[in-house]
């Protein structure tokens, strides 16, 4: 599990998080959505040490997270995977070079282990046979799939994910998504995923945290977001046309 | 502004001396960055030492124009300028411009694509992993590049004295040879280790904190290229001013 306390974070006189709580559960993909600015992505990058937060704490099991040290943060980080928005896959690397990094790093498997374990999760993304294939000749897709397949590569406790659809065809993210739902079931990971998609908060958002002005504005499932009042949440959701239509007639 | 840099640049290196996280993997990195520096600027450097040493024996001989000197008087003017200042900082300030750019654009776009974002996620310590290797494999190979750029230099100006006829080349090799002090070629290579830090260090700096995109990357490369010549030749004179 885990949570955030009273996060706040400034880029100069920008005051970008005011004061965020939240509690992200095993087993379980919380979305945090808002719009362009709201503090989604730098939210995310406080919640895996990429940004240190002027205030507050973000706790691994009750362990603060946040005043740890680069070696202390060690063992909490060897349980996080990450997907990143453009992927973030090593260029001079192959995609089975990518997958195997982490576990030359950490582990002490044998280099059959190793690939055997690459094989497994490159399967588990539908992308078997393209081991020896570098970033550059893969589509945006397969990409992502490759990142999930590292992410997976330690077997994560924590699975955070920035953007997963960006870019992407509406068919291709459904893949995405689902992807990342059997996952978060399989490996009864806390998953958190920050996105713009309106398809995945109504498809896999069990806990959906809407943010607005640098605060948590609204908390609540894809179940209980059409039903939503908050009019800050509403013009967001269903922005458009279609969307509001949809959402009279639901 | 100049000491939050430096703060910065020494915070950047005690990371980067951290442990590391494994040798084996590092070690791997430092034969690789080896090749890229060592291997890959062999060429250009052999280039250009040989036609700085023909040249340098040339104008030697054209400014000493007088009977009561004598040729061989060239080769010892050119084995030690080549010793002690031209080798060792023509090839740094060269490898400032093609290792340098190369590791601040490498690094800069590792940034920019979030790729370093990813090793630290992943519990790697980033700057050990992509910096340390860099500054061993420039510690080691650009001595060995500035060895070989002395050696070449003197080799270039036995040929280039012996085609223009501006000295022979028994008067040469007799030049080089005569009063030979060891103590040269020691100062020479306390530059190549210097410069060969300042060259990796400073780049991969410039590149390690860049923030924005493509354009952004080119800038931190260029910044990088001129502050690590601007050090190279500040360095020059200290080493130069305590040695000699």
């Amino acid at each position: 599990m885990i949570e955030v306390q009273n996060i706040h974070k400034s880029f100069g006189d920008n005051h970008v998080l005011r004061g965020i709580d939240a509690t992200f559960e095993p087993g379980k993909i919380s979305l945090i959505i808002g719009g362009s600015g709201s503090g989604k992505s730098t939210l995310l990058k406080c919640m895996v040490g990429l940004h240190r937060p002027e205030q507050g704490k973000v706790l691994y099991q009750n362990e603060d997270f946040t005043r740890m040290d680069f070696e202390a943060r060690i063992p909490i980080r060897k349980e996080i995977g990450m997907l990143f928005q453009n992927s973030a896959l090593f260029d001079s690397m192959t995609v089975e070079q990518n997958i195997i990094f982490p576990l030359e790093m950490f582990t002490d498997m044998s280099r059959k282990e190793k690939v055997d374990r690459a094989n497994f999760c490159l399967e588990r993304v539908n992308l078997a046979g393209s081991n020896k294939l570098y970033p550059a000749e893969l589509s945006g897709g397969m990409k992502k799939r490759v990142g999930i397949a590292r992410a997976i590569s330690m077997s994560p406790k924590y699975l955070f994910v920035d953007e997963p659809n960006s870019g992407l065809d509406p068919e291709t993210a459904i893949v995405i998504d689902e992807l990342i739902s059997e996952l978060t079931e399989e490996y009864q990971c806390t998953t958190v995923v920050v996105t713009h998609d309106m398809n995945s908060v109504m498809g896999i958002g069990d806990h959906i945290i809407f943010l607005y002005k640098g605060k948590k504005w609204w908390e609540g499932s894809n179940k209980e977001i059409a039903h939503s009042d908050v009019e800050e949440l509403n013009n967001f959701v269903f922005a458009s046309p279609f969307m509001k239509a949809a959402k009279e007639r639901f | 502004m100049f000491f939050t840099y430096f703060g910065q640049y020494l915070l950047l290196l005690k990371s980067v001396f951290r442990r590391p996280e494994k040798w084996r993997i590092y070690w791997k990195e430092i034969i690789h960055e080896m090749n890229e520096i060592g291997v890959g600027s062999l060429g250009l450097i052999a280039i250009i030492s040989t036609f700085i040493g023909a040249v340098m024996t040339m104008q030697i001989a054209f400014q000493l124009v007088s009977d009561l000197i004598p040729t061989s008087v060239i080769g010892q003017i050119n084995r030690d300028s080549s010793i002690l200042e031209l080798s060792p900082t023509i090839t740094a300030l060269v490898l400032a411009g093609k290792v340098g750019s190369s590791i601040s654009s490498q690094i800069g776009s590792m940034r920019v694509t979030e790729q370093i974002d990813a090793l630290e996620i992943m519990g790697i310590n980033a700057p050990g992993y992509l910096v340390l290797p860099k500054i061993l494999a420039g510690v080691t190979m650009i001595p060995v590049l500035v060895i070989m750029s002395i050696f070449l230099a003197l080799l270039g100006g036995l040929v280039g004295g012996a085609i223009s006829g501006a000295v022979t080349p028994a008067d040469y090799i007799s030049g080089i040879t005569d009063g030979f002090i060891g103590y040269t070629v020691a100062v020479a290579l306390v530059k190549a280790f210097v410069f060969g830090f300042i060259i990796t260090s400073v780049s991969a700096f410039k590149g390690f904190y860049v923030r924005g995109g493509a354009l952004e990357v080119g800038q931190a490369s260029t910044r990088g290229v001129v502050i690590s010549c601007i050090a190279i030749l500040v360095a020059d004179y200290i080493i130069t001013a305590l040695m000699l």
